[in-house]
């Protein structure tokens, strides 16, 4: 190796550790204060805790209704994801297969729905959904799920119409002679065919509904349906500048999805990657 | 008598052919229902009938969302003209679209050029950027709060830095471009993974026939990778795009729009005219504008990328 080589390759690394200290600073910011007591985080935000204190911990906890919480956002956004898929792949399987009038011009509608900002739609939805209809006091969280698989099929429908094409249709012949009925070859066939964008389909979905905010906290006005983003809004509105309050409630906040990142992050990763491609 | 068989055979074949097409008719119109069925209805219900609907409710008035609504014309449209409000918030969305694009895209292809130079660690690398877009715009506005409200000047004093002792979130000026600097950690490792997936796919022998013909990493950079990545850039400026003009939540945590409404972008304030000060026709109006904004822009911005693209 050169000696121009080494100082070149000294420089991407220099460069690449400086990034990577201003991408993950806030997050061992949030560690740290987590154990700390007010004045220490006005003092020095720093340094490591001089003793380790879980007490807020348990006080947030309690304070934010936690396991309710999290159990709210939990159900509300397994339960979208499932249905978004499953609906989706059945639709874009339908449009592939049997690409009639009807069929081109709804996937045209779909693809075309989805440069509406969610700001140009959101003000109908509350005024019939609630004003009108009242069913926002009625049934928040299913009309929740509903709205999302509403929002999330445009996306998930076509990235499975761009992959499904590539699936040979020979198969299914094989199948439909062996006497499944397209229900059934759907769902043994196909689908299972379908895995990588599934899993590509289901992240982005669980990332997007895991954090969203503004859809429920016009949709959630009780406390007890609350989901982990509109919880933290309540609570930083209680606890302003409260930080050995704060930084804990954030931190159980960002944990679930970031253990998840932590076990999944190759296909995380890579499932963006596919995503981005189609 | 042979031909009265015929016939009537004939005629049986006919009956139990038409009865087959029936019957695999109402099954293919069963089929549709069963496998468009759900997904038509949620997106009904959703998006085309509330689209719809929008359009109808700014050509209305009420007083309030539960009065009843009188037709007033182009009242909303007119109202959204003259609310300078809004123009101000509008402006200033353009302004943060402009910045951010143009660093998102910036930030996000540089550190892909990063993480595909070779090095041993860039694997772990690309996990590490992606971090931030794990966590939505609201709790990393919380999160930010802390580093600009308490982190940035305990550093500022402890190393005598008079621009950091400041509070950013305090100065109209400095207000914006946190949220900037904020939206650039966020997003440019989405984009960093969609420039990976671009960077993979230039044929090696390319790069290594510029290289051979004496063309230095500036130029191979420029002339080469460059044109081949504008598949790419479509996409990241797409998406950065649309995100830069529908944001809220990171708005909403970090500045609340504030100080003095400097940082109100045009999202908030279409929210802030139909909730909190419950006028939805105006604001729908406003909505409506926005929309149609986002799809001129946006649409401008695919027809022309798309006419920059070259085949490899």
């Amino acid at each position: 190796m050169t000696a121009k080589k080494i100082v070149a390759s000294t420089f991407v690394y220099l460069i690449a550790f400086i990034a990577l200290a201003c991408f993950i600073f806030p997050f061992i910011l949030l560690m740290i204060n987590s154990f700390k007591s007010n004045g220490e985080i006005i003092t020095n935000p720093f340094s490591l805790p001089s003793h380790w204190d879980f007490a807020h911990f348990s006080d947030v906890i309690a304070k934010m209704n936690f396991l309710v919480t999290f159990k709210n956002s939990l159900l509300i956004t397994l339960i979208s994801t499932l249905l978004i898929v499953f609906f989706s792949a059945m639709a874009a399987y339908h449009m592939v297969r049997k690409p009639t009038k009807y069929n081109k011009i709804f996937f045209t509608i779909l693809v075309a729905s989805m440069v509406i900002p969610f700001q140009s739609l959101m003000i109908p939805l509350i005024y019939i959904y609630g004003a009108k209809l009242q069913l926002i006091d009625l049934i928040p969280i299913p009309l929740l799920i509903c709205f999302y698989i509403g929002f999330g099929s445009a996306l998930s429908i076509f990235m499975f119409h761009g992959f499904m094409k590539s699936i040979p249709i020979e198969v299914e012949e094989a199948a439909r002679i062996d006497g499944c009925n397209t229900l059934q070859t759907f769902f043994l066939i196909v689908f299972p065919m379908l895995k990588p964008i599934t899993v590509t389909i289901a992240i982005l979905n669980v990332l997007w509904i895991w954090n969203d905010y503004l859809l429920p906290s016009l949709v959630l006005n009780n406390e007890t349906v609350y989901t982990m983003p509109v919880q933290m809004k309540v609570f930083n509105g209680t606890y302003m500048n409260n930080w050995e309050l704060l930084i804990p409630a954030i931190l159980l906040t960002v944990l679930p999805i970031l253990i998840m990142y932590m076990i999944g992050q190759k296909s995380i990763i890579n499932g963006v990657m596919q995503g981005s491609i189609k | 008598m042979l031909a009265k068989k015929v016939d009537e055979v004939s005629y049986h074949t006919e009956i139990s052919q038409k009865v087959i097409r029936r019957k695999r008719n109402l099954t293919s119109l069963g089929n549709s229902m069963l496998f468009l069925g759900p997904s038509t209805i949620f997106f009904a219900i959703t998006v085309v009938i509330p689209f719809i609907y929008g359009i109808y409710l700014t050509l209305n008035k009420m007083d309030s969302p539960i009065d009843a609504m009188v037709f007033s014309g182009m009242l909303n449209y007119v109202n959204a003209f003259k609310d300078a409000e809004f123009w101000s918030s509008l402006w200033l969305t353009i302004k943060f679209v402009v910045a951010t694009v143009f660093f998102v895209n910036l930030v996000g292809f540089g550190l892909a050029y990063l993480v595909t130079s070779g090095m041993k660690i860039q694997n772990s690398l690309r996990t590490a950027y992606f971090t931030p877009n794990l966590i939505g715009g609201l709790v990393l506005g919380y999160i930010w709060q802390f580093v600009f409200v308490q982190s940035l000047p305990a550093l500022g004093e402890k190393l005598g830095i008079s621009w950091l002792k400041l509070g950013w979130l305090g100065d109209p000026h400095m207000a914006f471009w946190a949220l900037v600097i904020v939206t650039i950690w966020q997003t440019s490792g989405y984009m960093m993974i969609i420039f990976i997936a671009g960077l993979i796919s230039i044929p090696k022998d390319l790069i290594e026939a510029a290289k051979i013909d004496g063309a230095g990493a500036f130029r191979r950079l420029i002339n080469i990778t460059l044109p081949l990545m504008v598949p790419s850039f479509v996409v990241t400026i797409f998406l950065s795009l649309k995100n830069a003009f529908m944001v809220y939540d990171l708005n909403f945590s970090l500045t609340k729009g504030g100080p003095f409404n400097s940082t109100l972008m045009v999202s908030m304030h279409v929210v802030n005219k139909a909730f909190v000060e419950a006028n939805y026709g105006t604001g729908q109006a406003e909505a409506i504008i926005l929309f149609l904004i986002v799809a001129i822009v946006t649409g401008i911005q695919v027809y022309f990328s798309k006419k920059m693209e070259v085949e490899a």
